[in-house]
């Protein structure tokens, strides 16, 4: 991959801790939301990532944004361990990068009207004058599409890709250089989808951004993203850049992910076998031992029962962790069901 | 092939202290014995509306069906749907035709065991003692894939989790074998790989138990996948009925072609922009006079501000409701 990585996530580990019982609480166990995964993300990529819901992918994200603070680990923003700071520290970084979250009417105050909702971050980490705020609060407004006279109207005025516009425009007022995107679209209609991925897209074209870009939606993800990460109980299963991913998937997780999605094409749909996976994601409280995929893996031999897998290499930007996945395995997938 | 269900010009409105929405306004298709229909459209055009209108699932107030016909062809010959008392429609829901919700945990009786919930309905519409019910219940969720369903039928339904609970809901909605099957967004909720499961679900119980089924959706991708025919809905009204490879391969409304360019190519790698919709769906408070496509159709001509455009036939058995459609010539 090109470049240098704006952020490095390097081992990075979020547990919840649970307890039991009401007088005399004892520890009881964690959830592990997050179990050391490691990537970097390049200067201008959109990284995108993918997984069932309870696998960690939001958790991963507002821990990279320092929102929450991680168990062990480190994420390091050029150059810089980001992960132990004190908070005007972290505050000092916030201006560099931001956040979008899925429901675009909770994220929004209510009572704020929406010119002062955009430009709340420049009247908290900036001392521009009043009058310097609005200017740009109405560049913004043109920037992501909305129009500048609607700076008096409140967020219930507006519709929800509207409202996700707005999200978008008071993650850019301080000029971030990366993006964390939780879910962006997944509350929208189709229709209104298109209109703010192309947003996403002409933005990060326009203003060099970077972006992890979170998802279960697999069509939208190799839509949009360079490199494509999979995750499943906290841990990485396969990153990869998305071409690979989607023609030459090595996992047997990623798979029978992507023939699970569903093809706007009947004869495709026809044609092709899809691998259902049994059961459900066991509990992230107790994932199994091994491999954490081998409960529901359809080709889980007794190594991946007992041994965990490491991370490997496969290809010169494709890394799978899985025993099984070799070169050439794309056994599990017969050539009717590959998506190309 | 028979007719199970044919329903002709609902009207249904919503009074409310905003004024009156035109949630439906003239909605009319059909449903053949043994067939999947697919019904398709953003959230707000009246998919959901049309099929609680049938079964009179809608508050009332504000909701009340001002117009139209909705044919149940049964054993005893056809029923208006529309004009039974609460006593006639309780025994069409769930015993007839039977309602798979979106959201499984709202939908089920908290404080009910599930298998006490699916036991009602068969003391309630066959008639069987509550230990005979009992027993079936078991064999129902044994039936729709529940593990240890004997253990499951006594747990409360936020002891399952979303795919499970989805199931024990189509367990429900089949107990008494109805002839139609309305899934409503069935497995908008769930991951792909579990709504995976469910539509396989859902097929299989079709097939062996010879149901019709009528799947809304807004994923055209699960459509594709099931449908034998798909009905898009617009603003309260129906502007495209096809079968599945007519709508996909030779789509005749404007709306149903953007629509299908909205959607990202799977396998299609590359920087190609996606086709937005322009615009957003009309205000319902207003009623139509006009094809409500037309603030965001690129082809609207002076027609399209001045009548209600109805559906036509474009080919054999497809249907759309536009004056100028796409057809195989290229003539609009």
């Amino acid at each position: 991959m090109k470049g240098e990585p704006l952020i490095s996530v390097q081992k990075l580990t979020k547990h919840f801790p649970f307890r039991k019982g009401w007088i005399f609480s004892r520890k009881a166990g964690a959830v592990r939301a997050v179990d050391g995964i490691s990537f970097d993300i390049f200067k201008g990529e959109i990284l995108g990532v993918v997984g069932e819901s309870g696998c960690g992918k939001s958790t991963a994200g507002r821990v990279i944004l320092c929102l929450e603070p991680p168990t062990s680990g480190k994420v390091i923003l050029d150059g810089r361990n980001i992960t132990r700071l004190d908070r005007a520290s972290i505050r000092k970084l916030r201006p560099r990068m931001q956040m979008i979250f899925q429901d675009s009417y909770a994220s929004l105050n209510p009572r704020h009207c929406i010119g002062s909702i955009i430009g709340e971050p420049l009247r908290i980490h900036t001392r521009n004058t009043r009058q310097q705020i609005r200017t740009r609060v109405m560049e913004l407004l043109d920037l992501v599409g909305l129009n500048p006279n609607h700076y008096n109207r409140f967020p219930h005025e507006f519709s929800g890709g509207q409202r996700q516009r707005i999200n978008i425009a008071r993650a850019l007022s301080l000029n971030p250089r990366f993006l964390v995107c939780d879910e962006p679209i997944s509350a929208l209609d189709v229709s209104i989808q298109a209109q703010v991925i192309n947003l996403f897209q002409d933005l990060q074209k326009e203003l060099g951004l970077t972006y992890l870009f979170i998802a279960h939606d697999l069509s939208m993800v190799q839509h949009i993203s360079d490199r494509v990460a999979v995750m499943y109980l906290g841990k990485i299963m396969e990153l990869t850049t998305r071409e690979r991913l989607f023609a030459n998937p090595l996992h047997p997780y990623t798979q029978s992910l992507i023939s699970a999605i569903p093809i706007p094409d009947p004869e495709k749909e026809r044609k092709r076998v899809r691998i259902l996976l049994n059961d459900e994601v066991p509990s992230p409280a107790n994932p199994p031992d091994g491999c954490v995929f081998n409960t529901r893996c359809p080709i889980a031999g007794p190594q991946c029962r007992l041994l965990e897998p490491e991370s490997r290499m496969i290809f010169p930007d494709h890394v799978v962790v899985c025993h099984k996945a070799d070169r050439n395995n794309g056994s599990l997938i017969t050539d009717s069901t590959a998506p190309l | 092939m028979d007719k199970i269900l044919e329903v002709t010009d609902l009207i249904t409105r919503f009074h409310t202290f905003d004024g009156v929405v035109h949630a439906l306004s003239g909605v009319s298709f059909h449903l053949y014995r043994g067939e999947t229909l697919g019904v398709v459209g953003e959230s707000g055009s009246g998919k959901s509306v049309t099929m609680m209108s049938l079964l009179h699932l809608l508050a009332a107030p504000p909701a009340r069906i001002e117009g139209g016909r909705a044919l149940y062809f049964g054993d005893n010959g056809p029923l208006d749907l529309l004009g039974l008392d609460t006593a006639g429609i309780s025994r069409i829901r769930g015993g007839r035709m039977g309602f798979i919700f979106q959201d499984a945990l709202s939908a089920l009786n908290p404080v009910m065991t599930v298998g006490r919930q699916i036991s009602e309905t068969l003391v309630e519409h066959l008639g069987m003692t509550t230990a005979r019910a009992w027993n079936r219940s078991v064999q129902l969720l044994d039936y729709v894939g529940i593990p240890e369903p004997g253990k499951r039928a006594a747990a409360y339904p936020h002891q399952f989790s979303g795919g499970m609970r989805q199931r024990a809901m189509i367990a429900l909605a089949i107990a008494c074998q109805p002839r139609v099957i309305i899934a409503d967004e069935p497995t908008t909720a769930l991951d792909v790989t579990v709504q995976a499961q469910i539509i396989d679900l859902v097929l299989r119980l079709k097939s062996e138990m010879n149901m019709s089924v009528i799947w809304i959706t807004h994923d055209l991708g699960v459509v594709a996948g099931i449908a034998d025919r798909v009905m898009v809905m617009y603003a309260g009204t129906v502007v495209e009925t096809a079968p599945v490879d007519d709508l996909f391969y030779r789509p005749a409304h404007p709306y149903t072609i953007k629509l299908l360019g909205a959607l990202p190519k799977i396998g299609q790698a590359g920087n190609y922009r996606l086709e937005s919709i322009d615009g957003t769906p009309p205000d319902l408070l207003e009623k139509p006079s006009h094809c409500q496509f037309v603030w965001r159709c690129d082809h609207a001509g002076d027609r399209c501000w001045q009548d209600i455009p109805q559906n036509r036939e474009i080919s054999p058995g497809h249907q759309a409701a536009c004056f100028f459609p796409f057809t195989d010539k290229g003539v609009r």
